[in-house]
């Protein structure tokens, strides 16, 4: 077996069954990748080798079928819970926190027979759109040392482009998974909010938090979503999805064929804050899904603007009362005090970075009596007011397409200084938290050398007809199969 | 003031910094004020679902108590100890003042 760490998951699992190749083996491949590769991407916060090759080892020795990701090597972000592994959200608050279990995102995904490999870095506390903000270290972009992954699933999204491992879990709660996904050239989803428990996700902002897949293909994804996707009694915002287990069926069975397909191109995600080979690589792919069948035309949704504004306001206040139970008392870090009031501002003075400490002090203050109509609520009113123009676009259209973010990677350090330009990188992404409908970010092309992502939303529980263009796209394109420099130096594309 | 709610003890290198960037901050999102939101209900979430979920009032033993303690910063037994929550010579004092 050649390379092993460009196999997609699917074909991983096909040959583990078939006997072609061990679960060890491949566990191997991607450990030695990672060990070679991380010192200059800095994609792992903690590698878990003794347990899985255990765990592998256990898995080669027994019978018996062990599900759709059989022997697939899978890392999760650091602000998913693994009951084995450390948990940090890339903060000093949790630098030696250890869960008491695991997400059930997590379970879910090791029932299937994936073997954990590590814990991802990540923006701390998952706010951020670069992981620049992480207390522990920096990722760097594998397709430009000197560019940012993106956040701030940025671990996740770098670790999958660079060939450590080929399924990774993010979260989004504004473009987390997405916008990194794009800058990293590789599929990232954030499914129909409720469709994958948030149980075992350490909160950022309730309303906009989902778990999604990160993976080199569409087929993967979908194959990823099928295991993911389904209520949970542990999560109380989680609701039955009636395409669950039926994503990469939908897949297959779209083919190259969206004849019957009606996509929507939103021109205020196309106007002059984007930069022009972003706007370039988005209108090729409009052609594309045209030449594909489908029918594309413009459309405006007059309230995109908004949504950034609406999006700090709530993400910011949901963000300050989620935080509120990191105060030293019974896990995390506990800074001294003489009293208990010096416990809590000592040990939430020390433990949060400055940008976590930002928002906290939004969130704080748009929820503060005397504020709170005039802020929140407005922002809440806002909201309703940009979802119900959105679901009425999906009247008009099937899809909406649109670029992931309005540029490529930027530089390391390049808005660290500036907070409201390094949040205008989630413009795109968004007003599909704010409305709780599906979206992905895959490859669509190349700007300045770095990969562009294009994105599909679709309405709520409208996942596989996102997938299943998603899915045509790919088919009809190889921007996916590119691999960055930094992981492959010998090759450019290579097509397995 | 803020950061006093939010129990959050800032550095004084920090605060300015932070001043500055909440006042843009603040000044950004003004421009909710163009949008016509009268007649729009606050969204607070985009499940329409109203209904409260319900289980079985089933007791589950999590079995988690000995992890728990292990990880709690400063243990006593199977208790956390913290400091005094509420200084009683302090508040009698202020009570005469």
């Amino acid at each position: 077996m050649n390379d092993l760490r460009w196999l997609s998951a699917r074909e991983i699992c096909r040959l583990v069954r078939g006997g072609e190749v061990t679960r060890r083996e491949v566990l191997e491949a991607a450990l030695r990748t990672i060990d070679d590769s991380d010192d200059d991407v800095g994609c792992f916060l903690y590698v878990n080798s003794q347990r899985a090759l255990a765990e592998s080892d256990d898995a080669d020795a027994g019978e018996g079928e062990r599900g759709a990701l059989d022997g697939v090597p899978v890392a999760f972000k650091d602000n998913i819970c693994t009951q084995q592994m450390p948990t940090t959200c890339a903060s000093a608050m949790l630098a030696s926190y250890h869960p008491l279990y695991s997400a059930t995102a997590v379970e879910a995904l090791e029932e299937a027979g994936a073997i954990s490999v590590g814990k991802t870095n990540m923006d701390e506390f998952a706010m951020g759109s670069s992981t620049e903000s992480s207390s522990v270290q920096l990722t760097r972009n594998p397709w430009d040392p000197d560019r940012v992954p993106g956040g701030s699933s940025g671990g996740s999204t770098a670790a999958v482009a660079a060939g450590q491992v080929p399924v990774a879990l993010g979260s989004d709660t504004g473009g987390s998974i997405r916008q990194p996904a794009a800058f990293c050239g590789v599929v990232g989803m954030k499914p129909t909010y409720g469709a994958v428990s948030r149980y075992g996700l350490i909160a950022f902002a309730s309303s906009l938090d989902q778990i999604g897949p990160i993976t080199r293909d569409v087929v993967d994804c979908a194959a990823v979503m099928d295991v993911l996707v389904g209520d949970d009694p542990s999560d109380s915002t989680s609701v039955s999805h009636p395409d669950a287990g039926g994503f990469l069926q939908a897949v297959e069975q779209a083919g190259d064929d969206l004849r019957g397909v009606r996509i929507g191109l939103p021109q205020e995600y196309l106007d002059e804050g984007i930069d022009p080979g972003v706007r370039r690589v988005v209108l090729d792919a409009a052609e594309t899904f045209s030449q594909l069948g489908a029918s594309v035309q413009e459309c405006s949704l007059p309230s995109t603007g908004y949504a950034l504004p609406a999006y700090y306001i709530i993400s910011s206040a949901e963000a300050s009362s989620n935080l509120a139970r990191f105060d030293g008392v019974r896990y995390g870090l506990r800074e001294t005090g003489a009293e208990m009031m010096d416990i809590y501002r000592n040990t939430r003075g020390t433990g949060f970075g400055s940008e976590v400490k930002r928002r906290i002090m939004l969130g704080t203050f748009v929820l503060s009596a005397g504020f709170y109509e005039a802020y929140y609520v407005k922002a809440a009113r806002a909201r309703a007011l940009m979802v119900r123009e959105m679901l009425d676009a999906f009247e008009q259209f099937d899809l909406l397409l649109a670029p992931t973010g309005p540029t490529v990677a930027f530089a390391v350090g390049a808005r660290s200084d500036d907070p409201l330009s390094m949040y205008m990188a989630d413009v795109c992404t968004i007003p599909a938290n704010l409305a709780g409908i599906p979206a992905v970010s895959i490859p669509g092309g190349f700007s300045e050398g770095m990969p562009v992502g294009v994105q599909l939303m679709g309405p709520r529980f409208g996942d596989a007809r996102v997938l299943a263009a998603a899915g045509a796209f790919q088919r009809a394109t190889d921007h996916h199969l590119v691999r960055p420099p930094l992981a492959d130096p010998a090759g450019g594309s290579e097509s397995m | 003031m803020v950061a006093a709610l939010a129990h959050l003890r800032l550095f004084d290198e920090e605060v300015s910094g932070l001043q500055d960037d909440l006042a843009s901050i603040l000044e950004y999102v003004e421009r909710l004020d163009e949008l016509d939101l009268e007649e729009v209900p606050p969204m607070y979430s985009p499940t329409a679902a109203r209904e409260n979920v319900w289980r079985e009032d089933v007791v589950r033993d999590a079995r988690v108590t000995a992890a728990f303690l292990e990880g709690a910063p400063d243990v006593e037994g199977s208790h956390v100890r913290v400091p005094r929550v509420v200084d009683t010579r302090a508040a009698e004092e202020q009570e005469h003042e």
